[in-house]
């Protein structure tokens, strides 16, 4: 998880090798799903430095899609590249948990953080 | 309350008739003896748990329940796994004949795999199981499913760390899937006191299912309980199930209490003179005959002839041999003179032939169920039920039996089993203790006396008609079984070389009395021949006498002609007077009338 922590720091001055990219299932315009993608466009204009892509899919529209993915929480993000697959579940509202679910950051202590 | 009278299924399936006018359905499941049970199946539209421990057999009701409702009855349905993938699914069911793969082409079942990897997933703010209902509704959509199983529901609480979350959504769940009008069943694992690990059955309340698998003996039951069936009558015992070749077997068999439409028809026992002892007729058809006795007391040999005098009317008979097989059968039928082989060629008696301890008492009792299922015959002899017993034990056995006699009753059935008493046991107490189950008892048993030992054989009970209470000899002959009066006198009772003896006294005595009347039958024939004699002897005095005095008259006679003639011959010599003869007429005549 460490290595590819410090992979992906460089990564932000190099070129466009290494492009995050990211998914977000929501069911229809609910508030949390709503949340969710503001919080989501927030975190990575503040810490992706322009270096992802975002897919939000609305499986109220497109339910075949669930399965691929295995999503079963409403909202999930997903980090479908780089390998390997991140889930983060929920609003996300907590950059800090974000950020390490996606392996931007290392965890500072992850078996506080499970708990939390 | 004609309703009494009527069998239980009957009524239950009334009572089904009249709740689906008013809204309670019932989806059948197409397992064997689950819709009899629950008189009809599941609750439709509603949600059903069905929970137990590891490998109790709740994956296998749910998938039977799915694929027969999409091949039987022509409702698709969904398959929600949570632990296994369609393909391990599809291979693990493909035994059973279930096709998923087929099902699936064909658009009646829709596999849907939900894997959870909690070390994947981290959580972060608020969310909800959105994405499980719309997997779900995509799947019913698809295929416009009717039926649903979640197999197991209970693995979201171990991918998700949030319980509040998960509880509200699976309460939420239940609810949709109850307006969605789809007839559910979730698997659960059973938890420690409680019927499911996570409390499911607090939120689903229509109907519980409860699947044990228990080791008694080396030897492992399943066992099935309807806990809880809101809205419906269902039988509420423990009903032992199987697991075969052909999905779950429930044996419900108890369920159908004492309702079983009687016979008044009767059915030759195969021995002549056993139907003279049971009014001349022989057994009623579709009663229970048991037939107990020592060892090689001819218990057998009354079966085979039961099971021959079948054939012979043309009707099909199940031999179930536990201790001989077939081959051993008809070699040793032959001995007694019947043959068995033309019936078993034209399909008449099936004999079949397993080791009680084969397996356990469930899979004896659906064995016999099934070959009854195949070959509908209507007449069924077991032999010997004993065999079971050093298989099992009698609490087992003897549930086992009575499960089996009701089942044969309630199919009209006329079954034979043998027995065999120990030595030295009380010869009217069967080891089974089922003879309150049964309608005929033959006893079989045998008398040693004078260095031999005889059989002997008598109706013990014979429910309904009045049958001898003799005490009959029981012979084995090349022609099949004889029963001959045995000698019954102030001595005892004599079988054997020990009737022949007394028999043999008896003429002895009979012949000493013959000749004793012979004597006077004589004495007297020679005493009236003596009588006669002396009639005949005074007869020919009589006649002497008389031919005498017929003598005597004639002389008489003669003299008075002659006195007459000398008269004439005086008076002519004299030349008497016509005037002098009339004067001498009347003082002739006078003469003449002394003389006659």
């Amino acid at each position: 998880m460490s290595r590819r922590t410090k992979k992906a720091k460089p990564s932000k001055e190099s070129g466009q090798a290494d492009v995050i990219e990211l998914r977000l299932y929501i069911a229809g315009q609910t508030p949390r799903s709503l949340k969710a993608m503001a919080n989501l466009k927030r975190i990575c204009g503040n810490f992706l430095d322009g270096k992802y892509r975002i897919e939000v899919i609305d499986l109220v529209r497109q339910p075949q899609l669930a399965q691929g993915d295995q999503i079963l929480a409403i909202p999930t993000l997903v980090r479908r590249l780089p390998p390997p697959i991140r889930k983060i579940i929920g609003d996300l509202s907590n950059v800090e948990r974000v950020l390490v679910g996606l392996d931007l950051r290392d965890a500072p202590d992850s078996a506080r953080m499970a708990r939390v | 309350m004609a309703n009494r009278t009527r069998p239980i299924t009957q009524r239950l399936a009334a009572t089904n008739q009249a709740h689906a006018e008013i809204g309670l359905g019932k989806a059948p499941t197409g397992i064997q003896g689950f819709d009899q049970i629950s008189g009809g199946g599941l609750p439709k539209g509603r949600t059903a748990i069905v929970c137990g421990g590891p490998g109790c057999g709740k994956t296998m009701f749910g998938l039977e329940f799915l694929v027969r409702g999409a091949r039987d009855f022509g409702e698709p349905g969904v398959l929600m796994g949570f632990e296994e993938t369609p393909q391990e699914m599809t291979r693990n069911v493909a035994s059973l004949g279930f096709d998923l793969a087929d099902l699936v082409q064909k658009q009646k079942l829709f596999l849907d795999y939900i894997f959870l990897e909690p070390n994947e997933i981290r959580e972060t703010g608020e969310y909800d199981l959105e994405g499980l209902f719309v997997r779900l509704q995509y799947a019913v959509e698809t295929i416009g499913a009717k039926r649903v199983l979640l197999d197991t529901l209970e693995a979201l609480f171990s991918g998700f760390s949030n319980p509040a979350i998960l509880r509200s959504e699976v309460r939420r769940l239940f609810r949709w899937l109850k307006e969605k009008g789809l007839t559910t069943v979730v698997t659960a694992e059973q938890g420690d006191g409680t019927l499911t690990r996570q409390g499911l059955e607090e939120y689903v309340s229509d109907c519980v299912i409860l699947l044990d698998d228990r080791i008694q003996d080396q030897v492992s039951t399943r066992r099935m309980r309807i806990v809880k069936y809101r809205g419906s009558s269902h039988g509420a015992d423990e009903y032992p199930f199987l697991i075969d070749e052909h999905g779950i077997s429930v044996l419900p068999v108890t369920t159908l209490g004492l309702n079983h439409a009687i016979s008044d028809e009767r059915v030759s026992t195969g021995v002549a003179d056993l139907d003279a002892m049971m009014e001349g007729k022989g057994y009623y058809r579709g009663s229970s005959v048991l037939v107990s006795g020592t060892a090689g007391s001819g218990k057998t040999t009354v079966a085979l002839q039961f099971a021959e005098a079948a054939c012979r009317r043309g009707e099909r008979c199940l031999y179930v041999g536990l201790e001989e097989s077939t081959d051993q059968i008809i070699r040793n039928a032959l001995s007694v003179g019947i043959d068995l082989e033309p019936w078993i060629q034209k399909g008449l008696l099936l004999h079949r032939a397993w080791r009680p301890s084969q397996f356990g008492m469930e899979m004896h009792l659906l064995h016999i169920h099934k070959l009854i299922d195949e070959a509908k015959p209507q007449s069924v002899v077991v032999d010997p039920i004993t065999g079971l017993m050093n298989a099992s034990t009698e609490r087992t056995v003897q549930s086992m039996l009575v499960r089996l006699v009701d089942f044969l009753k309630e199919n009209g059935i006329t079954a034979v089993f043998t027995s065999q008493t120990k030595g030295g046991d009380d010869l009217e107490q069967t080891r089974e203790a089922i003879s309150s189950l049964i309608d005929s008892w033959i006893l079989l048993r045998d008398i040693e006396q004078s260095g031999e030992r005889n059989r002997c054989l008598y109706v013990l009970k014979s429910r309904g008609m009045a049958h001898s209470n003799q005490l009959r000899e029981f012979l084995m002959t090349n022609e099949g079984v004889r029963l001959l009066p045995a000698y019954v006198g102030p001595g005892g009772v004599f079988t054997g070389s020990a009737r022949l003896a007394q028999e043999a006294r008896d003429k002895a005595e009979m012949l000493d009395r013959d000749q004793t009347i012979e004597r006077k039958k004589q004495d007297l024939e020679r005493k009236r021949r003596a009588l006669e004699a002396e009639i005949e002897a005074l007869r020919a005095e009589f006649a002497a006498e008389a031919v005498e005095m017929d003598n005597c008259s004639k002389q008489a006679e003669e003299r008075n002609d002659n006195v007459e003639r000398n008269r004439e011959h005086m008076a002519q010599s004299r030349q008497v007077t016509p005037r002098d003869e009339e004067d001498e007429v009347p003082m002739n005549s006078k003469a003449a009338g002394g003389t006659p």
